[in-house]
């Protein structure tokens, strides 16, 4: 048999994935996270008597912590696991990739585990940022004029 | 390649499961199971290599022999340089063939333990058979807490390990002949579709085995497959049909019968080279005991599945053997 005709029995028992499900779900639990760091920013500014910049900051920080500190309960991949680009997209998703990886190899050491390997899932997120906010700058700078 | 055999027994059995499987149809026949995936060790692999420890000792009490005494041990899984066998295999202390063949390992060893028994090379061997999920997870996908979303066709690797004994004394249970399977790549390069990568494998072993026997698929009582899952299972049984016509009946897959599918978060069923073993050494043992069931074909599926060629953009090859159990009086 061919690989072409094979693929096509493949495809055929194949269950498709119910995208627009995944969508929504994220849609809404992402909205939820846009929403929670809006009211963090809030109350920090309002509280601490702080800048809407610092206090995003310090929002940055809260949402960092807490998704570290649900990595590291053990309930947070669940979370992600339903929630998926609703959780991964915000700055949770980054704190938990690193988060993971580092719990993943801590018994490999602390140079030859976790440092080699925390960045094992967020380092391409780091050098395609620094990428894309470069070639935004130069577009920036050339095509809307500074 | 088929190879007969006339005075190979398996005498005694043994598993050790983690959580998941003990919670699963068959939980009441295993030997000891864990509750949390650690099994008191400080590492996913080192659990691994718990569970081959755990599951010889309990092997060799059943059998009432000390190590000295089995002639070889044949054995393998799924980590790199097969360290969860090799690690344990230091401590068991029995001369070891570390074999990989990824999950259709555990027909592999039978095999050649039985070709080394019938040439009469050996007396005894104990073959095991290991998976660990988390592990598995580790090597081959992501760190286990990152837990990133899967596609639901995906299957759940089982974590446990499942050891056997095998002689020339005689026991209800004969090893009545095995074929090797090729390696077959048919393109699929999805590494959550496993049961597609594999089910070409078992067909064509399935094919060679009836071939090569002058058998038709009446002679078994059961095909059981090794680990294609709910959707692999289907696959099997349309490509079977078209490209070798034949219609496959009497046929299970162990990946659907370890876990409840229904209520376990297992997705499609159970994989990893534990998954087989597991079922055939509990359940099907016990009912070809009982007599329910007497001629039964055994087709693990192995996915040579690598991370370094996936991201190369390589399709995933596939091997399957197949062993075929008789019970006697």
């Amino acid at each position: 048999m061919e690989k072409k005709e094979y693929n096509k029995i493949v495809d055929k028992y194949t269950p498709s994935e119910p995208k627009l499900k995944n969508a929504f779900i994220a849609f809404i639990i992402g909205g939820f996270m846009g929403v929670l760091g809006n009211f963090l920013v809030d109350i920090y500014s309002y509280y601490f008597n702080l800048s809407t910049k610092d206090a995003s900051v310090f929002m940055i920080i809260t949402l960092i912590f807490l998704g570290c500190f649900f990595t590291c309960l053990g309930f947070f991949d669940k979370w992600v696991n339903f929630a998926k680009c609703g959780l991964i997209i915000p700055i949770t998703g980054f704190a938990h990739a690193m988060m993971s990886a580092a719990l993943e190899y801590r018994k490999e050491g602390l140079v030859t585990g976790i440092g080699a390997n925390m960045f094992k899932l967020a380092g391409s997120v780091i050098i395609f940022g620094v990428v894309s906010a470069y070639l935004f700058g130069l577009l920036r700078l050339f095509v809307m004029g500074g | 390649m088929t190879f007969k055999y006339n005075n190979v027994y398996i005498n005694s059995a043994s598993t050790v499961v983690g959580p998941y499987e003990a919670k699963g149809p068959f939980s009441k026949l295993y030997d000891k199971n864990y509750d949390d995936l650690y099994f008191g060790e400080k590492s996913w692999e080192q659990a691994e290599t718990k569970a081959i420890n755990d599951s010889v000792e309990i092997l060799l009490k059943k059998i009432n022999k000390k190590n000295n005494e089995i002639d070889i041990h044949i054995g393998g899984d799924l980590l790199n340089q097969l360290v969860a066998t090799n690690y344990a295999s230091s401590k068991i202390g029995i001369p070891l063939i570390g074999i990989y063949s990824a999950c259709a390992t555990s027909t592999l060893s039978l095999m050649l333990a039985s070709n080394m028994i019938e040439a009469n090379q050996i007396k005894n061997a104990i073959v095991t058979s290991s998976s660990h999920n988390n592990s598995a997870e580790k090597q081959f996908r992501n760190p286990v807490e990152y837990g990133g979303p899967k596609k639901g066709y995906t299957t759940f690797t089982t974590t446990g390990c499942a050891s056997c004994y095998l002689s020339l004394e005689k026991s209800n249970i004969k090893i009545e002949s095995a074929t090797i399977g090729s390696v077959i790549d048919m393109g699929v390069t999805d590494v959550f579709n496993m049961g597609a990568v594999m089910a070409p494998a078992a067909a064509k072993v399935i094919s060679d085995h009836l071939k090569d026997t002058n058998r038709t698929l009446d002679y078994y009582d059961l095909i059981l497959t090794g680990d294609l899952g709910i959707v692999g299972k289907m696959i099997l049984k349309e490509y079977i049909k078209k490209e070798y016509n034949i219609n496959l009946k009497n046929y299970d897959d162990s990946a659907c019968m370890i876990f409840d599918t229904d209520n376990q978060p297992v997705y499609m069923g159970g994989s990893g080279v534990a998954c087989l073993p597991l079922v055939a050494y509990t359940h099907l043992l016990d009912k070809m005991k009982k007599g329910k069931l007497k001629k039964v074909l055994l087709v693990a599926t192995g996915a040579l599945m690598n991370t370094t060629m996936c991201n190369q953009h390589l399709s995933i090859p596939s091997i399957a053997h197949a062993i075929s159990l008789e019970a006697i009086k």
